[in-house]
């Protein structure tokens, strides 16, 4: 026999690979993403500041931004599934003898890079239409994202992967994730809005709020892996 | 390239359902199984219980005399290919054929994955081109070449030729009569009998989850007499 086990790092290594070289290319998830994340900052734009004098709040700002994310984000959860869906590439995935772990590792991280890519572009957006201070501390913001992003992808591939076979995923996918990232979504934006406040001092509060997020992210990935296999298989 | 693939006693259950009862037969490496029924006769979830993708709810299975669990190591011994082809739309055939030889820890997979796609003659057109492009029977040829790149020694077939036109579907059967004569096992579940009467040396009829047929013939089996085993079996009118 010519096989040999290969490591579970190169396999999630190669997961993620495969579904980075699909988006590179075809950009359908990126564009995807990103026009509708840039809706949401717009929409937002029109309703809340239009005919006022007054800035908004960092609160609110912050709460624009992590909208748009996880909005957006659930686009590219969906989309990265469809092509696990289309012409049944999942049964191969699963029939390889790579560890279920390591594909839902690969799906993470590519799922999260495409999202977090996303966010770069979206994020200095938020800092022009709403004048925020979003590079004052740009190193913890885009932790903050970045960790933010691997709690929701954590959680989403799960469920992205249960309802691969149904029909309705696509409004089932926001229905059922939504309520399971609600810690993800507060602490990301309770931390950005310590981070865009000028009044704040220091950045304890923040510090304190990224470690809540990092504390997510080890739940949100352990359950993820052990969830992983069962509804993958469909069993 | 010598085992047996039982099954002792293989049950499984949905719900109330009972897609197979108390199933027992092997096979053997170096023949061409078919595996005929109606539909609901249980022939997909005997295939999903081969690839270890499905749990039975009782039985054994076993291989060469080890009991198949669904660890991974298993997976390294079993090609697929079933009616949908398995592969990335999105990648062209080279890279389809490289992201499976490294999942599959292939050695030398740049080698050997440019062998597989001369082999299945897709070598030089066609190899940069997105999977996506291809005819339907291009992309079955390339489901093949990702099925048989870690050299399986059981290789399972779900309705391969259900999309093929009659070129494809010869060329299909000339593929599993060189992966037999490579003795390698091969389980063709099909709906078409005459496919089936023109490859396998082993014919398996299931109705209702229940084994109705079971034999082997060194000599194969003409297409007729396929149609009457079947018809008798099944109760197919």
């Amino acid at each position: 026999m010519r096989a040999r086990q290969t490591t579970w790092l190169r396999s999630a290594a190669g997961i993620a690979w495969k579904d980075l070289a699909i988006e590179w290319h075809s950009r359908e998830i990126v564009y995807t993403m990103g026009f509708l994340a840039t809706l949401v900052v717009l929409v937002f734009s029109f309703a809340l500041v239009a005919g006022q004098d007054s800035k908004l709040g960092p609160g609110t700002i912050a709460g624009i931004l992590w909208v748009a994310v996880l909005f957006s984000g659930t686009v590219a959860l969906s989309r990265t599934f469809d092509r696990e869906r289309e012409g049944e590439a999942i049964r191969s995935l699963l029939l390889s003898p790579v560890p279920r772990s390591a594909i839902y590792a690969g799906k993470l991280a590519a799922t999260s890079c495409i999202m977090f890519f996303v966010e770069l572009v979206v994020t200095p957006l938020v800092g022009v239409f709403f004048s925020a201070p979003v590079a004052e501390h740009a190193a913890w913001l885009a932790l903050q994202l970045l960790l933010g992003t691997i709690g929701f992808a954590a959680a989403g591939v799960v469920f992205s992967a249960a309802l691969l076979r149904s029909r309705s995923r696509d409004a089932l996918l926001g229905a059922l994730l939504f309520p399971v990232v609600v810690p993800v979504l507060m602490a990301g934006a309770r931390g950005t809005t310590l981070l865009l406040d000028a009044e704040v001092p220091d950045l304890d509060p923040a510090v304190f709020w990224t470690r809540f997020l990092g504390a997510v992210d080890v739940i949100f990935v352990a359950v993820g892996v052990w969830a992983f296999e069962p509804v993958a298989v469909g069993e | 390239m010598n085992g047996e693939l039982s099954l002792e006693g293989i049950g499984k259950t949905f719900g109330r359902h009972r897609a197979l009862v108390d199933l027992t037969l092997s096979f053997s490496a170096g023949e061409v199984a078919a595996v005929l029924g109606p539909n609901g006769a249980g022939k997909s979830t005997l295939l999903g219980i081969l690839s270890t993708l499905v749990r039975p709810t009782s039985g054994r299975v076993s291989f060469a005399g080890q009991t198949v669990l669904r660890h991974s190591l298993v997976r390294t011994t079993i090609g697929y290919v079933g009616h949908e082809p398995g592969l990335y739309g999105d990648l062209t055939a080279r890279q389809n054929l490289q992201l499976f030889a490294n999942l599959y820890g292939v050695p030398d997979a740049h080698q050997r994955v440019d062998q597989m796609l001369e082999r299945v003659a897709l070598a030089d057109v066609r190899r940069d081109a997105i999977a996506r492009t291809f005819s339907r029977g291009m992309q079955q040829r390339l489901a093949l070449a990702r099925a048989l790149l870690h050299e399986p020694q059981i290789l399972l077939f779900d309705e391969p030729s259900s999309a093929l036109d009659p070129a494809g579907a010869a060329w299909l059967a000339e593929e599993l009569a060189r992966e037999r004569a490579a003795g390698r096992l091969v389980v063709l579940v099909t709906h078409d009998l005459d496919a089936a009467a023109a490859v396998a040396s082993h014919l398996v009829i299931l109705r209702r989850g229940r084994l109705a047929f079971d034999e082997r013939r060194s000599a194969g089996f003409a297409a007729p007499e396929v149609r009457a085993l079947y018809e008798e079996r099944t109760h197919a009118r």
